[in-house]
Parts: structure tokens; C-alpha cells; sequence
């Protein structure tokens, strides 16, 4: 089998392949290149060594049951990629969350936004040689992580996101836990911004190196903060706004050259931003509605099972550790009323019939959720950019067709065209400042 | 019975010398990476059981952690570098994906690595914590401990 | 930039090749013939409506249909916010499209995608070969017709499964 590389290749030059399994290479790609010494004369990139069937898959699960596979494409963000399916298929069905799950929604979104840039900068400086910057920023994105799992119960796949709402509320005790994360990270940044940026080093490694133009960029659809290191203003976030982004205020930082420096500040700044969103939302959050009404008293499940065969049960049920979060009193403010899109609580559904009907018709096959025929297209802001599913559904709970407009698929392919003219040694930042995450790359 | 404690001794020498200095060769592809990261660095540190030098050639490697789903694709490239790496070596799969092929049964897939290669301690999780990945690494060293230690290298299939 | 103004004008201009306007769900779609298809999307890269950036191509199997694949295009203009979704549909027997790569460069690995999951061809593609599945593969998998689990695979497994 003979690639373009082998074909086009002048006799007297050396061909290399940085192979699939490479240190610097963030998960599975194969560069082929072609050196005159250490410079890069062609390129020639394959992908598709991780390439799992997601979209074959989905046209056998039910719109409920693919939640999780949506978590694995862009890993570093799972919220992300959850929070853009859900809107799409809410769209499909016609149906908004109520005004708290916004806010959660854009809290954890924002969360996962500074997790997905805390990872790939310290992942591009590791690659560089700056080992302090790769522990200090882990360190600051665990914290993160256990904000995350406090309210979601995991750390990284939380399929927390669901269509009409979210899960469960946020942790009555996550206050401490979120300022330390926030602290954290500001001083985390401050000290990197103090390691790297007037450092000689990382100035001669990264500026001036693969420069995009704007015009480049726009035609290779690339969208994010590698279009906007470029100069492009274009943000989902502002052009389309979303949940409740139009009522926070924030900016989008820009770039003016296009080089992997750019694409390191961007992505710097825009963690500062991330932060100002969260404190805005924690504070414009509306409080909890329902204001327990009812008997003081919690009655244990089992028993609470047996009296409701005689009579309806008036009393609050306490529920296992497992569910916590998503009691009956605030399932008004985190999911919607539409009753066939969502899970019915668990204090109805072993209590009375009409819940164990819900239930039963929600996870019966051929049953749940059965959008109306048609397709549709919707984008949210990712880590790398813009995050697109367009759904075709036919009318049963299966989508016909469900595709991922993924991001780091138009930047990846501008890779070739970036890194010739240049060093082995450039290939690594500029890799690493493009964000190639393979599980969207490869679906 | 005098050698058969030298043996025994030499054994139990060789296996602690080995244990507490593993090279492992991160063969990364997929989520779970994510997870050896957190595992690797200053939190969950597995530096301290000895495992600390990652090698980046599988030459000078004795242990590979296989992280992330393994595609079709991806396996002769996986097989290539576990025939590259000297005896004796031992084999983490680490995630779902590589021990059965997780949730993705499908076209494009292996179900499990055991179909390509052998494997000492599978590590269970979608992704696993670090601390189970850290269990999974006490137990491959329990393994490693009571192993017969063969100083005529046998070749393993 | 008012919401129909796009598909007006393009009706009024190339009124035998559409075949269809709608606005499902508030997106903008436009049903084209299959010849048509440079042709608009040159005429929408200009000003006014300055569709600079193709967002997304992709394609959708319809089987046990007559004209069973239908190409899905989406593009986005940066300086009007606006989107614009194109449809065609193809025939089985004659699966040949024209590639969009001179006007979009990530036009190239997006059909390479559609050639190597569907098997549509595309006249005048500088390296159409498969992108996601190794050589030696055989069939589509994305069409209805492969099943979700047949593996073909390059080494020999040694479970049988």
C-alpha cells in the first residue's frame, strides 16, 4: 500500500514515521514525514487508530441509554459533550429545562471547560520540558475533579447531564469545596503565567511557530480557541447563546498572530473567564422552590412500601445514599415536567401506581422516548470548539442517524499544512497546542 | 536440600528486585488515560511502589500498561511493541475497553487484549480510580514476588 | 440578516435546481439537485451572504428507499451568524458527487470520511481512499445493510467469539 508521501517523496530525503504509539502524541496518530535533516519537508497524517463505532452504536440504543457514550468522546470535557446531546435531542422533542438546572448546567459545563484546558497545557509544557507546570496544573484539576464528584458521583464519565435537566441537585456541603477549587486554580494560574510566559525558552519554542492565518483557520473550519488565537471572534457561547449564557457577563479573548503561543494565552485567559462565569452563576442561582411542606418525619423505604398498598403516603421518604440529590421535592427544579422525557422519582414509582406506570413506560422497549420524525442540527461550545450533533430520527426510540461534528477533526486535518517548513522539534507544541483529542477525532 | 534453599532465597531475591523496579511503557490510547495521569502524578503517586520510569521505548521496558480501548487498527501496532520488549515482562490491562471491549461491541473493536496478548492483572473501571489502579499495581507486584523467577529465560506464549 | 433571505434569493436565482425550501425546528434547509451543487455553494461563499466556513458533510442511508443516501451539507457564516443546511440525495448505482475540496480544504478528510463509511464517491478528490478503516476492510459500516457486529480482523484473535 503506497501512501501520498511515498509517491511524492524526492529519492535523496529520509522518510519517518512518528507511529501510533508515540510518547508526545496525545493518544493514537501516525505522522508520516518526510526530513531533509531535521526539517519537515511533507507530511502525511493517519488517523482512525481509535476509532470505536459510536455512530454505528447509537442507532441501536435508546435516546436514554446512549447518555454514556457521549461522555467518551471529548474525555477531558465529558460534561460537555453531554450537555450538547441533551440540547439537541431537547430541541427535537421541544422541550427547556427549568432555570436551576441552567445554571447547574453552565456551572458544570464551565467546570469541565477549565479541566479540558488545565489538561492540554499541561500535557503541551510536559512535552516542552516543563515538568513543574504538568504537576501543578494535575494538582489544581483534581481538585476540580472532586467538586465534580461530589455533586455527580465520578470523576471523569459522569453522564450526569440528562435530557430535561440534570440529575441531581447540587451537594448541600459543595461551597467549601468549590472556593478551594477556585482559589486554587487562580494561584495555580498566577504562578504559571509566572513560569512561562516572559520565559526565553517557551518564547523561542512557541512564537512565530505554525502560524494560522484567519483566513487559514476559516477554511479549515476551524472553530474554538485555535480560530480565535487567530483573530476570528467567534464564540457559540455569544453568537448562539444557550442555557443561560446571555445573562453572564464575560469575555472572549482574542489572539492576533495565530502561533502556538496564542493558542497557549487563549487558552489561558479563557480559563480567568471560565472562573468569572462560575462565580456569576453560583451567585445569580435561583434557590431551591419547593419549601418542604410536608411532615417532618422521614419514614424508611421499606415501610414506607408497605403503607402505600393500604394508603397514599404523605410523609417524606428517606431515600439510599445512591440517590441523594434527587428527591421528589426538588424534581421541579432540576428536570422538566414533560413527563414522557424524563425518570420518574424513586419515592413514586414503589409507592404508587401511577409512578410505576411512568417508570415502566419510560424503559420499556419501543417505548420512552419517541421524538417526532425529522432531523436536527444544534452546537455548544466545547473544549476545542464548536461540538455539533445533527440527529435524524424516524420516529422510534432508536435515532436513525446520529452524527458528531466534532472539533478537533477540522483542526487536525490543517496539521499537515502547519508543520512543513519546520523542525521535528515544532511538531511536538504545535501537537500539543491543538488539542487532538482522539476520542473525537475518531469517533 | 541445602540448594534447594539457595534456590529458594535467590528466587525470593530476584523477585523483590524486580518488583520494586519496574519500566513501564504506557501504551495510552484512549479515556483511561486520563486516569494514569491522576494516578502518576503528585496525589496518587505510583512512584512510591517503585514504578515510577516511564520509558518511552518498549526495548527498555518490563512492563506495559495497556490504557484505553484497543481498535482493530491499533491491534498489530499493540503486538508489535509486546513482541519488541525483552523476557521477562508482564502485561496491565488497564480499563474496561481492554479487558472485554467495554461498551463498545462492535465492528471496530477487540473484545479484550487477552485475544492478543497475555495478560498478568487486568484493573477493572470505566475509567478505574487511581486507587484501583494502584491495587492493581500492589497486586501485580504480589505476582511478580511469587512467581518462579526463571534464570533461563523460557519463553512465555 | 433576516431569517428567509437566504433561501429567497436563492430561489429566485437557481429556481429549476431547488426542489425544496423548509425550516424545520428553525434551521434553514434547502433541497437541492445533485449537478447543482458547486454552483450554490460558490454563489453562497460571496457577499452578501458570505458563507465562509463549511461547518459539517456528512451523509444519511435511507434504505429500502429509491434514492437511498442523502448528502447532508452545513455551512456558517461568521459575519451573519447564520447557518444554512443543503440536502441531496443520491442513487445507489450511481454514487458520485462533486468533491467541495478546491472551495474548502476541510472538505478533504470529510468526504474521505463519507467515501470510507458509505462508499460515495467523489469526482475530482485529490485522495480518496479511507480514513478511519485500515486497508483490507471490506464493506461500509455505516450503511443499514452491515451488521454491527461483524469484526474483520488483521491479526488472528484467539477467542473465537
Amino acid at each position: 500500500m503506497i501512501y501520498r508521501i511515498q509517491k511524492e517523496a524526492d529519492k535523496e530525503s529520509l522518510l519517518v514515521n512518528m507511529g501510533p504509539s508515540h510518547p508526545a502524541m496525545h493518544g493514537t496518530i501516525r505522522i508520516m514525514l518526510e526530513l531533509d535533516g531535521e526539517r519537515v519537508l511533507n507530511a502525511e497524517l493517519e488517523v482512525g487508530y481509535l476509532h470505536r463505532g459510536f455512530e454505528k452504536t447509537c442507532e441501536h440504543k435508546t435516546y436514554f441509554n446512549l447518555l454514556p457514550y457521549t461522555d467518551r468522546l471529548n474525555y477531558v470535557s465529558p460534561l460537555i459533550n453531554n450537555l450538547g446531546y441533551v440540547m439537541t435531542v431537547e430541541k427535537l422533542l421541544g422541550i427547556e429545562a427549568p432555570e436551576r438546572a441552567q445554571y447547574i448546567r453552565v456551572l458544570m459545563s464551565e467546570l469541565s471547560r477549565i479541566s479540558d484546558h488545565l489538561t492540554a497545557l499541561a500535557a503541551m509544557t510536559m512535552e516542552c520540558g516543563a515538568f513543574t507546570v504538568f504537576l501543578y496544573m494535575i494538582q489544581a484539576r483534581e481538585e476540580i475533579w472532586n467538586v465534580i464528584e461530589q455533586t455527580t458521583g465520578a470523576r471523569m464519565t459522569t453522564s450526569y447531564i440528562r435530557i430535561g435537566g440534570v440529575r441531581a441537585d447540587l451537594h448541600p456541603d459543595m461551597d467549601p469545596l468549590l472556593d478551594k477549587a477556585i482559589e486554587s486554580t487562580r494561584k495555580l494560574m498566577k504562578d504559571c503565567h509566572g513560569l512561562l510566559d516572559k520565559n526565553k525558552i517557551w518564547i523561542n519554542r512557541t512564537r512565530d511557530v505554525a502560524v494560522v492565518s484567519p483566513e487559514m483557520a476559516i477554511n479549515y473550519g476551524f472553530t474554538g480557541p485555535c480560530l480565535r488565537a487567530s483573530g476570528v471572534y467567534y464564540d457559540v457561547r455569544k453568537a448562539h447563546p444557550y442555557c443561560v449564557y446571555d445573562r453572564i457577563d464575560f469575555e472572549v479573548p482574542l489572539g492576533d498572530r495565530g502561533d502556538n503561543y496564542d493558542r497557549y494565552m487563549v487558552r489561558m485567559r479563557e480559563m480567568e473567564q471560565s472562573l468569572r462565569i462560575i462565580e456569576q452563576a453560583r451567585e445569580q442561582i435561583p434557590a431551591v422552590s419547593s419549601q418542604n411542606a410536608l411532615i417532618s418525619k422521614l419514614v424508611e423505604p421499606a415501610e414506607a412500601i408497605e403503607a402505600s398498598r393500604s394508603k397514599k403516603i404523605e410523609a417524606k421518604i428517606s431515600l439510599s445514599p445512591n440517590l441523594e440529590g434527587s428527591e421528589k421535592e426538588v424534581y421541579p427544579d432540576i428536570l422538566t415536567e414533560k413527563k414522557q422525557a424524563v425518570v420518574p422519582p424513586k419515592e413514586d414509582t414503589y409507592t404508587n401506581i401511577e409512578g410505576l406506570i411512568d417508570h415502566f413506560k419510560f424503559f420499556m422497549k419501543g417505548h420512552g422516548i419517541r421524538p417526532p420524525k425529522g432531523d436536527v442540527y444544534f452546537s455548544v461550545e466545547g473544549g476545542s470548539g464548536e461540538v455539533g450533533f445533527y440527529i435524524v430520527s424516524d420516529g422510534t426510540d432508536n435515532p436513525y442517524r446520529l452524527h458528531l461534528r466534532g472539533p478537533c477533526f477540522h483542526i487536525v486535518a490543517a496539521l499537515e499544512e502547519m508543520i512543513k517548513g519546520h523542525y521535528i522539534a515544532d511538531i511536538i507544541p504545535t501537537f500539543g497546542s491543538l488539542n487532538m483529542i482522539g476520542g473525537e477525532l475518531d469517533r | 536440600m541445602a540448594g534447594g534453599w539457595i534456590t529458594t532465597k535467590l528466587n525470593y531475591v530476584l523477585g523483590w528486585g524486580r518488583k520494586f523496579s519496574l519500566f513501564h511503557y504506557p501504551f495510552i490510547t484512549a479515556c483511561c488515560g486520563m486516569e494514569y495521569m491522576s494516578a502518576a502524578c503528585a496525589h496518587w503517586d505510583f512512584d512510591r511502589f517503585g514504578c515510577g520510569l516511564t520509558t518511552f521505548s518498549p526495548r527498555q521496558a518490563d512492563l506495559i500498561m495497556v490504557v484505553g480501548t484497543i481498535s482493530q487498527k491499533e491491534a498489530p501496532v499493540l503486538k508489535t511493541i509486546y513482541d519488541q520488549m525483552c523476557e521477562p515482562k508482564w502485561v496491565l490491562a488497564v480499563g474496561a475497553c481492554t479487558l472485554s471491549g467495554g461498551i463498545y461491541d462492535n465492528y471496530a473493536v477487540v473484545q479484550g487484549i487477552d485475544n492478543i496478548i497475555p495478560v498478568d492483572v487486568y484493573i477493572p473501571g470505566c475509567p478505574p480510580r487511581p486507587e484501583t489502579f494502584l491495587d492493581g499495581i500492589v497486586k501485580l507486584q504480589q505476582k511478580i514476588q511469587n512467581q518462579e523467577q526463571e534464570f533461563r529465560w523460557k519463553r512465555r506464549k | 440578516m433576516e431569517k428567509k433571505k437566504v433561501t429567497d434569493t436563492l430561489k429566485a436565482k437557481f429556481s429549476e435546481k431547488i426542489k425544496e425550501v423548509s425550516f424545520p425546528l428553525g434551521d434553514e434547509t434547502v433541497f437541492i439537485e445533485r449537478d447543482a451543487l458547486r454552483e450554490i455553494c460558490s454563489f453562497l461563499m460571496k457577499e452578501p451572504f458570505a458563507f465562509t466556513m463549511l461547518l459539517d458533510l456528512t451523509c444519511v442511508d435511507y434504505a429500502g428507499e429509491n434514492e437511498r443516501f442523502e448528502m447532508v451539507y452545513h455551512l456558517y457564516s461568521i459575519v451573519n451568524k447564520a447557518r444554512l443546511r443543503i440536502k441531496t440525495r443520491l442513487n445507489e448505482k450511481d454514487l458520485e458527487i462533486e468533491s467541495l475540496t478546491p472551495m474548502w480544504k476541510n472538505a478533504n478528510w470529510l468526504e474521505r470520511e463519507v467515501f470510507d463509511m458509505f462508499g460515495v464517491h467523489f469526482e475530482g478528490h485529490p485522495y480518496l481512499r479511507r480514513l478511519f478503516m485500515y486497508e483490507g476492510f471490506e464493506g461500509h459500516p455505516l450503511r443499514k445493510d452491515y451488521p454491527l457486529r461483524k469484526r474483520q480482523p488483521i491479526i488472528p484473535m484467539k477467542r473465537k467469539e
